[in-house]
């Protein structure tokens, strides 16, 4: 039926116009209806709400008067944050965090060297955000830069001394080589070109070292850029030596989580290629490490990492004090990163393998070209989870007397200069705070992969 | 020796740092000298013995020791690098070569002077283990500490001693281990235990961190003898006699009167005996491979040992311990060194 | 690009050494040569410089002398007459212990947060949510060091205990309790027991049996509580009350006599389980997701209601997903235990890895020792889960 029928109509009972909308009724919507549906639809349910109710209006008021309201931002040592002292309730005490917000970031390593350690930062920062945001270009680049150069660049700036200078010296020179080679070889084919004329083009064709080695211009180049700018700070500020006893807090944090992740991410697609090969030693070697490294704790690998390590070497190489955590902390990251990275191959659908062995392509070809840039990108959410396990284990170097951010924070705790009631929890509250931030964000990341793969997978 | 997995590891991690492959033939003292710097471990902070400041300086009685030695072999005595070590890692990482010499407040015993392969090159400090108890628990002798929690560091004799002590005392009492001295104290702190121990010059170093010091007493039982010294390893008896004798060189330093301030007048006494610690006269210092003027240098950065215990443990400290066993023996102490000819 | 493999262009009988056969040999003995040099070398040197450092090696320490102490002990230790053996059995029981309540406790708090984030109750949801976020997302370490000074610090002295009925005791030395003493009379009531319980599972599965050809239902709850309750209740007065306490006395500065639960225990015990269950949730979780929906519709269509539909529908279906990670949490759980080192309870690597490491020096033996257990502990897990895991398996046609 049309308006135009309802005018039309000869009965004067039937209503000339629509009637606004009534809204629901309170019952099955608005609010009302919101509470009841959601929160007390049944006896146990209204008993459930209650009791969180609860907890959450004795928990959050205190917790907020705690650290917020009642918190003491500033001041120069505890007597800022003695409740006697300053005549009112003191919460947490933020000024013992503020005074030594320094130790916490480079623990003891020199002052007027901390410069170094900002510049290995910035580059951590930009490595993260190249690889991981998805719209960066030049990924290749970026895997280069942040496998490659950033581990030199960490151990030139951070260690420094003559040994690294003589490492960046070598380095330079080589790279320039590089350089030399990469120009010569570009530029000779053209000049033969001019001489030779047309002819030429078929010679170029059958040269294939100049096409593969014109794909590395750009990581050269990188590298040229990343290692002139060390030397020229080198050369002009100059970098001593500052040995690893000195180094600590989240410097400390971030190079094992880093170191972590840079060598346990090759390992592992090399131990997951393992668990996964045909070849019966290989395989069986993998499964035995991958195996005993995951039935085991971190804690037993770092003592064994921390007391047998200086054993298997002979004595005139013990191993740094801070290299053997990291070493512990990289292999048992590696057989976690297999596990997932096996799953990723897993998931692989047989006829990947089969287009690819069909394509004529050998064992590594096919791995580096088809099957594991698939692999790796659909493990990337689980490789996420296990950097973040990995962030949270680095803790436990604690435990071998290394000062990570957790132990410049547990070492300040018993400093007599910031000792009060409310010290402690403020410390924790802080380290709470840090490793919360980092570890969401980090999952965070990891289900936007997941959505986003999955957006892919659903066409 | 196989070098090859060292080789292999040094060349995939880079940041090998220690050590390095200098040859062997000259004993521990030519590698030193030949490297420019003297490693040596001290503890992981304890005022008075060894502990940075925020610049990273150490300073302490156990530093000083090391200082010595540095000043005596490179006339400097900052080319040291200091590796900070808990009392689990010591002696492997003495043991290992990480570190040339151990100073860090480590009690001489038998079992580590045979069994571990080491060597104590005298004693710097003498020792003995204590109890520090909050004063309004109303206790003034570790006897009367029956049933008691008892806070204690993991690894160290003091957990052998405490054992014994309430064992021949048939005592009853109950342990609780901490892996560090700083969970240890925090632990004692909030009232975990009645009672902290660790020798008696820990405690006075460790009260210092308490919130309030003055509540806290140190029991003046002594349970034990601790002996505290320099170690370095079995097998290089030279290095062992320069490390001995850099302890004596200060010792007979402060017995014959020799300060940092005199110095330069004692350079022109006639005593035979200054003459010989100093150098004007006969070749000791050549003997142990190091110049004659070796005291001289130590006195000179140093200082004896007197000023060095003054400076960071005693009277002019925050730690106010008295000599006590640690005077001379011609003042009623132990300290007694060796002559010089 | 032509870059066409070699061994393509040439059909045929090519060349030994593009033989994928030989090379897979060629490759596998020259890792097993390389593996092999390695291990040779590692071990090589660590004798060389074991006999350097005049370390002893072998296990004959394991029959010295302790001579230190520990607090927390389920078998009799001292320091005058236990041996480095005997510490290592008080760690690994220590260990054990606090890995089986923590298993218990976390699946419990675990399957409760995990069906809690999917109530229809949204408060509850969120706080689930915000509990596994915070959780997930903390080192363990420093829940540790939190619980540990939660536990500890607003418990008074032991001066000033909390007394609870029935001469329990709360103070910052822990939880003091009476302590149970057994008369010999008492085996007759666990014998009793364990009568009791196997009656109680015969009348279950008659009474099951009888439901299903019949359809009456029995109380089955109230029988096997009268039965499992009732039975040792009768034989223990019968016996004449074999059981005594040990009851705690206040002493100079401690309460002595007592079961004593150590806060380091506690702490240790909250933090284990609070983190584990924290994962639990999030299998349970993905378990009952993984269940389709059609399954509770149908289940609501035959009139089931939401308990039911849960414990007869949904979770049988999902425990066949949940039950391989849950395993991978249990046996996480228990390596976690040893973080008791760092808050001084004393487990296998605090009593064994630490202080007998150090007293005796014998790094190798030890860490070895160490590492066999826990790979044991982690293999007969998983074997049994893995038959646990097959009975639950779906069975296909």
């Amino acid at each position: 039926m049309t308006d135009a029928t309802i005018e039309n109509a000869p009965y004067a009972f039937v209503r000339k116009e629509t009637l606004p909308q009534e809204s629901p009724p309170l019952s099955v919507a608005g609010p009302l209806a919101w509470i009841r549906a959601n929160l007390f639809s049944g006896p146990v349910n209204s008993l459930m709400t209650l009791v969180c109710v609860y907890i959450v209006v004795t928990s959050v008021p205190d917790l907020v008067r705690f650290y917020l309201i009642d918190a003491v931002w500033s001041g120069a040592n505890r007597d800022a944050c003695l409740a006697d002292k300053v005549g009112r309730p003191v919460g947490a005490c933020w000024a013992y965090i503020a005074d030594r917000f320094q130790y916490f970031i480079y623990g003891s390593y020199p002052i007027p060297q901390r410069w170094r350690v900002n510049i290995v930062f910035a580059m951590f920062a930009l490595g993260i955000v190249w690889l991981l945001w998805d719209r960066m270009p030049l990924k290749k680049v970026g895997f280069f830069f942040f496998f490659v150069l950033l581990p030199i660049s960490a151990y030139l700036l951070l260690l420094g001394g003559p040994a690294a200078e003589g490492f960046l010296r070598t380095l330079l020179i080589l790279t320039f080589a590089l350089m030399a080679i990469y120009l010569v070889l570009s530029f000779v084919p053209g000049l033969a070109r001019f001489w030779i004329g047309p002819a030429f083009l078929a010679v170029e064709e059958a040269l294939p070292p100049w096409k593969r080695f014109y794909r590395v211009k750009r990581l050269i180049l990188l590298s040229l850029v990343v290692l002139g700018v060390i030397a020229i700070l080198a050369d002009s500020a100059g970098l001593p030596r500052v040995d690893t006893g000195l180094w600590g807090g989240m410097v400390v944090t971030f190079l094992i989580s880093a170191v972590g992740i840079v060598f346990s991410l090759p390992l592992g697609v090399m131990l997951a290629l393992g668990r996964r090969s045909r070849l019966p030693i290989i395989q069986f070697l993998s499964v035995v490490f991958i195996e005993f490294v995951r039935g085991v704790p971190l804690i037993t690998v770092l003592f064994m990492a921390n007391t047998m390590l200086p054993l298997f070497v002979p004595q005139e190489y013990s191993p740094d004090r801070l290299l053997r955590p990291l070493v512990g902390v990289a292999l048992f990251a590696a057989a976690y990163m297999a596990e997932v990275i096996r799953g990723g191959l897993q998931a692989i659908p047989k006829g990947q393998y089969e287009g690819a062995m069909s394509l004529g392509l050998g064992y590594w070809s096919m791995m580096r070209l088809i099957i594991l840039p698939q692999a790796l990108r659909i493990v990337i959410p689980g490789i996420v989870n296990t950097f973040i396990g990995l962030f949270k284990d680095s803790t436990l170097v604690t435990i071998v007397g290394i000062f990570d951010f957790l132990r410049t924070i547990e070492a300040t705790l018993v400093d007599p200069t910031w000792a009060t009631p409310t010290t402690r929890a403020t410390g924790y509250a802080f380290a709470a705070v840090f490793y919360f931030l980092c570890c969401w964000g980090m999952s965070r990341y990891s289900i936007a992969v997941e959505q986003r793969l999955a957006a892919g997978q659903r066409r | 020796m196989n070098t090859f997995l060292a080789a292999a590891l040094a060349g995939a991690a880079m940041a090998v740092s220690v050590g390095g492959a200098q040859a062997q033939t000259g004993g521990l003292l030519a590698t030193i000298k030949s490297k420019g710097v003297l490693t040596c471990g001290v503890g992981p902070g304890l005022a008075g013995f060894g502990i940075p400041d925020q610049a990273g300086n150490w300073t302490g009685l156990d530093v000083d020791l090391c200082r010595a030695l540095s000043a005596a072999i490179f006339n400097d005595p900052t080319k040291i690098k200091f590796i900070p070590l808990s009392s689990k890692d010591r002696f492997t990482a003495l043991q290992s070569g990480e570190v040339d010499l151990l100073s860090r407040t480590t009690t001489w015993t038998m079992s580590r002077d045979t069994s571990l392969g080491l060597n104590f090159a005298g004693v710097n400090y003498y020792d003995g283990q204590g109890f520090m108890v909050r004063k309004k628990l109303g206790v003034d002798s570790a006897i009367k500490l029956a049933g008691a929690s008892i806070c204690t560091e993991q690894g160290t004799t003091t957990e052998l001693n405490v054992a014994d002590y309430f064992r021949s005392n048939k005592l009853k009492y109950e342990v609780v281990a901490f892996a560090s001295s700083v969970e240890t104290i925090a632990a004692y702190e909030s009232g975990r235990c009645d009672a902290y121990t660790t020798d008696s010059s820990g405690l006075y170093a460790q009260r210092l961190k308490l919130a309030v010091p003055a509540d806290h007493i140190v029991l003046p039982d002594i349970i034990s003898k601790e002996p505290l010294g320099p170690v370095v390893r079995h097998g290089d008896d030279n290095w062992f006699d320069v490390v001995k004798w850099t302890h004596n060189a200060m010792l007979n330093a402060e017995e014959l009167g020799v300060t940092k301030a005199n110095l330069d007048e004692m350079l022109k006494s006639e005593n035979p005996e200054i003459k010989r610690l100093l150098g004007t006269e006969g070749k000791f210092g050549e003997a142990i491979g190091l110049t004659n003027d070796w005291a001289v240098r130590i006195i000179k950065h140093v200082g004896n040992y007197g000023e060095s215990f003054e400076r960071n443990v005693g009277m002019a400290s925050q730690l106010k311990i008295a000599r006590g066993l640690n005077a001379l023996w011609t003042k009623g102490g132990l300290q007694y060194a060796a002559p010089i000819r | 690009m032509t870059t066409i493999p070699t061994e393509t262009r040439q059909p045929g009988k090519a060349s030994l050494l593009y033989d994928p056969k030989i090379r897979g040999y060629a490759y596998q003995i020259l890792l097993l040569a390389v593996v092999g040099f390695l291990v040779w070398s590692a071990a090589s040197n660590a004798i060389e410089n074991l006999r350097a450092q005049k370390i002893a090696s072998g296990f004959g320490f394991w029959h010295n002398a302790a001579g230190f102490d520990v607090n927390q002990k389920l078998i009799p230790f001292s320091a005058s007459g236990s041996t480095y053996g005997q510490a290592f059995y008080v760690g690994l029981l220590n260990t054990l212990l606090v890995a089986s309540i923590g298993i218990v406790l976390s699946t419990f708090l675990g399957f409760f947060v995990g069906v809690a984030r999917l109530s229809s109750n949204w408060v509850l949801a969120k706080l689930a949510m915000i509990y596994v976020e915070v959780i997930r997302n903390l080192p363990l370490l420093l829940q540790l060091f939190f619980w540990y000074n939660a536990v500890l610090k607003p418990l008074p002295d032991a001066r000033n205990s909390i007394a609870l009925p029935g001469s329990i005791f709360l103070n910052n030395r822990g939880l003091i309790m009476p302590n149970p003493q057994f008369g010999p009379a008492f085996q007759a009531v666990v014998v009793a027991f364990f009568l009791a319980a196997f009656a109680a599972i015969a009348f279950y599965i008659w009474s099951k049996r009888q439901q299903e050809r019949t359809g009456k239902q029995y109380p089955n709850g109230l029988i096997t509580l009268g039965l499992i309750l009732g039975l040792p209740l009768i034989v223990y007065f019968l016996a004449g009350q074999p059981l005594s306490f040990d009851l705690p006395q206040q002493g100079r500065f401690n309460l002595t006599g007592g079961l004593q639960i150590y806060p380091e225990f506690v702490a240790l015990l909250i933090g284990l389980t609070t983190y584990t269950a924290g994962f639990i949730a999030e299998v349970v979780r993905a378990g009952i997701l993984a269940v389709s929906k059609g399954q509770t519709e149908a289940a609501n269509a035959l009139g089931l209601r939401a308990g039911p539909t849960l414990k007869l529908v949904v979770i049988p279906q999902a425990m066949r997903v949940i039950i391989p990670p849950l395993t991978s949490n249990y046996l996480n759980l228990t390596k976690n235990s040893s973080l008791a080192v760092a808050i001084g309870y004393p487990d296998l690597v605090q009593v064994f890895t630490g202080t007998v490491l150090n007293q005796t020096g014998q790094a190798v033996e030890v860490v070895a020792i160490t590492m066999a257990v826990y790979l044991t502990i982690s293999l007969v897990t998983s074997l049994f889960m893995n038959i646990y895991n097959k009975r639950m398996a779906l069975v296909e046609r």
